[in-house]
This record gives structure tokens, C-alpha cells and sequence, in this order.
């Protein structure tokens, strides 16, 4: 835990120092422009000096071991939250990989499919049932209720007859 | 008067069909909700606010603001048959309806709640019809220095009452204002902060990208690693006659609801407190007034009816300085505001006047809101007992499906679902360090708005930055922002004193 505090805090000054090189870049001015108030890149730049600085003090607190998390002797993440968490971002990376190429569809079914089955251990029945139903409901509240198209990739041309019968 | 009329009409916007059905719809969703363990107001509110762009904005203010209410009442559910809260702000919940439903009174522990639920919503929206008619119209005096003043205040609870570690609070404020100005500048329309040369960051980050990955993925990731042990469901019995019974005994906390509904509201109004500490400082309160502490944390009715009631009253609290001052008191009234830009309605105290049927529409579907839902609450808690039942391994891929088509739809690209996942898996290893979550949603939501005000008001003054102290409204509101900060510096101090005190004291005696 110790660890994870420290390296958080470096990395959030570094990306505070990042935001801060982003903010100056030309055009962009940090300070005071004549007759038209302060520069647009002032607001970012300055305040994310201020985060530059928070999470110095954020790193220098965790290394004098006076935040609680920099006290504690528990794994960041225990083995079993750290293969959940991988696997739970990996599916849904992969989710939204596929949504450009086979259409949200098929995506969202692979992805419940996988999840509810292989992570939440349950019978297929109850899988297959889940993850079929409940891209139809998505098609009906999405595509025919609210008139919004998700990506379908390659696959748009099957779904043309379902255009002609709910959504137009 | 005026406000009685002003009501009335409200009232006809909020029975109209669509919005009645919007706000029964909302009850209902927001019970489910909030009963679920992990998912509360926030998470219901962020998760669906894209899908209401559908609907005019005030049956979708009226919906959200159901949602919002629903599961307030929601969350007792499971903190009292699982143990777990069905949302932060039902912990104190749990202090003494889990040891109720254990002894065999989860009955009579469930009708307390939704009646103390039903008093402090209904105590609360009665305050917020009285204040906020007066308070809108004092806040039209305001310029943009006192707009900006005030929003300082609202950062500033965060890090004087807020309770989490200072420099991440702090670094979160500061991270949220950044991230809301990604984008085409609002006042030169000079792009910046475009990471990677992306197209996607010139339209800047929408809140609700945030807000979703924040509170759909990262805290679902969360829950499912504290889900992940098995939780046992308290045995109940549900009779006609019990529930009866379960009235009957309420007689005796008439006077704790009431004081918690006071108490739980103006916690509510306050930027950094709201419903989580609301609830928790009432059961404390109601805790030391009585005759027989120790009777509490043991299955004590009141330590039940104290938060329940408490947490709704605040809900509602937070949507008082929401309404009138543009100023959201918790994060889900956080969400709201931002809705409220995105629908093309300006927040803050010219809404009264320029918008008052959505002004007085919503307040009337609260009044309403309560009925429904203490009414549906009670009807349906088996149904509510048996959803939570269903596995949240079931649960959980679903609501990640619906964060990542819900905040795709809005504009209808996929940078914002991609945006959403960095946010969740950066939102889950944060919060697990105990970086606080509101004050980043507060402050991506208040930033463009921020900006504005600060760049407005230098401009006008050509530069003279002491604007935001000589102006009466804006320096008073400055100076108990300072006080704020200033106040945790204050106690480190005092604590670090104390200590010195006391070890010098032991090396005398010694």
C-alpha cells in the first residue's frame, strides 16, 4: 500500500507537470494578456502548478508515513482483486475493440457472455439467456426508443432489414 | 402567496401524463437503485442521465430528481437485510437495522425507515419551498465576482469539513478544474490541453465522461472486489398485521425524525457535507440525546429512523443552493447541474424567473415523490428483497454495458466510452488510495463556469484581483472560504500542541 501511495503521487506530479508543459504551449499564454484579461492558458497552468505541488506534498506525507495508506502493510491489491480488476478492464478493452469491427452487438454479447459465465462462474443456461436478452432490450430502448445507432462495423448490412422493420 | 401559486402551478406541470409517468418510472428505478448493495443516487443518476436527453428538460429533471429520491429510501433496504449499505449514505443505516432484521424485526426496521424517509423528505421540501423563493431573488444581486466567490466556498468545505486528507482533496479540486478546461477556451476559442493531438479533446471532457467512468466503472469494479464474500440475507417475515404493529411503535420516534429531518437539511445544503455525514451526524445526535445509549448499535428503532430520515432531508438540502445559487451540494446534484447546462437552462437564481414551471414543476413532483414512493417502497419490498437476491456477477456486467452505451449516446462517438474506461480504471486506483471522488465531479461540472466568472471579473477590473475581497458580498464570502481552509491548518496545529503539552507533561511526572 505504501508503495502504491508513493508511486500515485509521482505519477500525478508528473502528469500535474505534463498538464502544466500542455498549458504554454503557443499560442496558449499563462499570464496577463493587455486588454484581454488573463491568457488562455493561465486557468490550467496555474492551477496545475497547484496539483504539482499537492501531490509533492502528498509523496512527501507518504514517505514520512503520516497518511494512513502509507502506514499500512496490506497489498495494494490482494491477488484476488488484482485478477479481477484485470480481467474485468482486459473484457471491456476487448469490448470496445470489437464494437469497431463486429458492431456493438455482437461486443456486448461476447462480453456479458464471458463476464456472467467464466468471472460470475453461473450455469450456461442463465448466461446464454442473460447476454442474448440483453443486447435486444438495448437494440429496442436504443436504436427504436431513443433513435440512437451504435457502431455496427462491418456487420451494418444485416442489421438494414431490422432498420426498415423498428427504427424508421 | 406567491409561492403558493407559484406551487399549485407546479403542481399541473408535474401531474401532467408524461411527467407523472417520468416520475413514477424514477421512484421505482431509484428504489431498485438504491437497494442494490454499491449503487446509490449517484451511480443511478450518472449511469442514466444520458438517456433522458430524450424528454423535455423539466420531465428530465423530474425523473433524475425521483431517481435521486428513491434511492435514498432504497439504500435502508439493504443495509438492513444484507448488512450492507445499499449506498454511503445508508452506513449509519446498518448501525442498528442489521442487529433489528437479526433479531427477527426487519419488518418493523424497513417501515421505519420508509416512514422517517417519508418525514424528512417531506419536512425538507416543504424548507426548500420556503427558502429558496427568497434566497434565488437575493442571489440576483450577484456579478461575477460573488459568482466566483461563492464557488470558492463550495471547494473550500471540501477541504475545511470534508473530512478526507487535505492534499488530495486539494489535489483533486484543482485536477477537476483542470480537466474542465480541455478544450476550446470559452473566451479566446483557442484550443488547449489536446492531448496527443486527439480530435476528440477539442469538444473538451463532458462531465458526464467523467462522472460515468468515475461512478459507473471504477466503483463497480470496487464493489464487485467487496462483493466478491459471501453476504448472508437476514431471515424476514412480512405480515399485514406486523406492519400495522411496526407503525404503531413509531409513535415514539416522532421527535427524532423531526429533529434528524432539521439536521439532515441544512447539513444538505452544505457543499462538502450531504447525505453521508448528514445521517451520521443525526443517529450521533440522536445517540447522545437519548436516555439509553447503550441501547444503540444493539436493534435500536431510532438509530434506524434517525438517518433515514436524516439522509433524505439532506438530499433535498443539496438541491436548495443547486437551484438558487447554481451551486450543487453533493455530487449527484453535481450530475444534475450539469444536465441542467446540457438541456440549455442556465442554474442559479435567474432559473425562478426566467424557467419557473421547471422550478416549480420539480419542486411539486418532490411533494409528490415522497407519497409515491414511501407508498411503493412498502408495497413492494418483497420485489425489492428478491432483486437483491440476484447475483451481483449478473449485475455488474450490465451496468458496465449500459455506463459505456449510456455515455456513448449523448454524442454519439466512441472517444467518450474509450475516455470513460481510462477514467474508471484511473477513478477504481485512486479511490483505493482514498483520493476523494465528489470534490473531482463538483469541480469538473463548476470549472468552465469558474473560469468565466474569475476571467470576467478581471477583465472587468482590468486586473485588480483585490475585486473578489472589496466587494462586500464577494469579500465576506472569500473570508469564511479563507476561514475554511485555514480551519484543518488550525487543528494540526492545536493537535501537534497537545501533544507536546503531553509529553512534557509525562516527562515531568517522571
Amino acid at each position: 500500500m505504501r508503495r502504491a501511495e508513493l508511486v500515485m503521487a509521482a505519477a500525478l506530479g508528473l502528469f500535474s507537470l505534463y498538464l502544466m508543459y500542455m498549458s504554454q504551449i503557443p499560442p496558449l499564454e499563462i499570464g496577463w494578456v493587455r486588454l484581454k484579461g488573463p491568457g488562455s492558458g493561465a486557468f490550467p497552468f496555474w492551477l496545475s502548478l497547484g496539483m504539482l505541488i499537492s501531490s509533492a506534498v502528498i509523496f512527501v506525507r507518504g514517505w514520512r508515513r503520516i497518511t494512513p495508506q502509507s502506514q499500512s502493510e496490506e497489498p495494494f491489491l490482494n491477488p484476488y482483486a488484482l485478477k479481477l480488476f484485470a480481467t474485468t478492464s482486459l473484457a471491456i478493452f476487448a469490448m470496445l475493440f470489437l464494437t469497431a469491427y463486429v458492431s456493438a452487438y455482437v461486443a456486448i454479447f461476447l462480453f456479458l457472455l464471458f463476464f456472467i459465465r467464466f468471472i460470475g462462474r453461473h450455469a450456461w443456461p442463465t448466461s446464454l439467456a442473460v447476454s442474448v436478452l440483453f443486447p435486444v432490450a438495448v437494440f429496442f430502448l436504443f436504436e427504436s426508443g431513443m433513435k440512437i445507432l451504435l457502431p455496427k462495423g462491418y456487420i451494418e448490412p444485416l442489421f438494414y432489414p431490422l432498420y426498415r422493420m423498428f427504427v424508421y | 402567496m406567491e409561492t403558493l401559486i407559484h406551487l399549485i402551478e407546479g403542481f399541473a406541470v408535474a401531474f401532467e401524463p408524461l411527467n407523472l409517468g417520468l416520475m413514477l418510472l424514477g421512484c421505482f428505478l431509484g428504489l431498485a437503485i438504491g437497494a442494490m448493495p454499491g449503487l446509490g443516487s449517484v451511480n443511478g443518476v450518472a449511469i442514466l442521465l444520458p438517456i433522458t436527453f430524450v424528454v423535455p428538460p423539466t420531465g428530465a429533471i423530474i425523473f433524475l430528481a425521483a431517481i435521486y429520491y428513491g434511492a435514498m429510501y432504497g439504500g435502508a433496504i439493504s443495509s438492513i437485510m444484507l448488512g450492507i449499505p445499499g449506498a454511503s449514505t445508508a452506513v449509519a443505516t446498518t448501525f442498528d437495522g442489521r442487529p433489528m432484521a437479526n433479531q427477527g424485526r426487519a419488518d418493523y426496521a424497513l417501515v421505519a425507515a420508509a416512514t422517517a424517509s417519508f418525514v424528512g423528505g417531506t419536512i425538507s421540501v416543504i424548507l426548500f419551498t420556503l427558502f429558496a423563493p427568497p434566497l434565488a431573488e437575493f442571489a440576483l444581486r450577484f456579478g461575477p465576482p460573488e459568482e466566483f466567490a461563492l464557488m470558492v466556498l463550495a471547494f473550500a468545505t471540501f477541504i475545511g469539513l470534508g473530512g478526507d486528507d487535505i492534499p488530495k482533496t486539494i489535489f483533486m479540486i484543482l485536477f477537476g478544474l483542470v480537466l474542465s478546461a480541455v478544450g476550446l477556451d470559452i473566451i479566446s476559442g483557442r484550443p488547449r490541453l489536446v492531448f496527443f493531438d486527439l480530435p476528440g479533446f477539442y469538444s473538451g471532457i463532458s462531465f458526464i465522461v467523467l462522472a460515468i467512468g468515475i461512478y459507473g466503472i471504477g466503483e463497480m469494479l470496487w464493489t464487485l472486489e467487496i462483493a466478491g464474500g459471501k453476504v448472508e440475507m437476514a431471515k424476514h417475515q412480512i405480515a399485514l398485521k406486523r406492519i400495522a404493529d411496526a407503525f404503531r411503535e413509531l409513535k415514539g420516534s416522532i421527535k427524532t425524525m423531526v429533529l434528524s429531518s432539521f439536521l439532515g437539511y441544512f447539513v444538505g445544503v452544505l457543499p462538502a457535507a450531504g447525505a453521508t455525514p448528514g445521517s451520521l451526524m443525526a443517529y450521533g445526535m440522536t445517540k447522545a440525546m437519548s436516555n439509553d445509549p447503550d441501547r444503540y448499535g444493539k436493534g435500536e428503532i431510532n438509530g434506524v429512523v434517525a438517518p433515514e430520515a436524516a439522509n433524505n432531508a439532506a438530499s433535498t438540502g443539496a438541491l436548495l443552493p443547486m437551484l438558487t445559487l447554481g451551486i450543487p451540494g453533493s455530487p449527484t446534484t453535481a450530475i444534475l447541474l450539469g444536465g441542467m447546462i446540457i438541456w440549455g437552462l442556465t442554474p442559479g437564481p435567474l432559473l425562478f424567473t426566467n424557467q419557473p414551471e421547471f422550478v416549480w414543476g420539480l419542486t411539486a413532483s418532490l411533494y409528490a415523490a415522497n407519497f409515491a414512493t414511501v407508498a411503493m417502497n412498502i408495497a413492494f419490498v418483497p420485489l425489492f428483497i428478491w432483486m437483491l437476491r440476484m447475483p451481483f456477477t449478473i449485475l455488474a456486467p450490465i451496468i458496465f454495458v449500459l455506463c459505456f452505451v449510456g455515455g456513448f449516446a449523448p454524442d454519439q462517438r466512441m472517444f467518450d466510452p474509450w475516455l470513460i474506461l481510462v477514467f474508471g480504471v484511473v477513478g477504481y486506483l485512486m479511490r483505493k488510495l482514498d483520493y476523494p471522488m465528489a470534490p473531482l465531479v463538483l469541480a469538473i461540472v463548476l470549472g468552465p463556469l469558474a473560469e468565466k466568472s474569475f476571467r470576467q471579473s478581471l477583465i472587468a477590473e482590468q486586473g485588480d484581483w483585490t475585486v473578489f475581497f472589496t466587494r462586500p458580498l464577494s469579500g465576506i464570502t472569500m473570508l469564511i472560504a479563507l476561514g475554511l481552509f485555514l480551519y484543518p491548518i488550525h487543528l494540526a496545529w492545536r493537535r501537534r500542541r497537545a501533544r507536546r503539552l503531553a509529553e512534557q507533561g509525562g516527562g515531568a511526572g517522571a
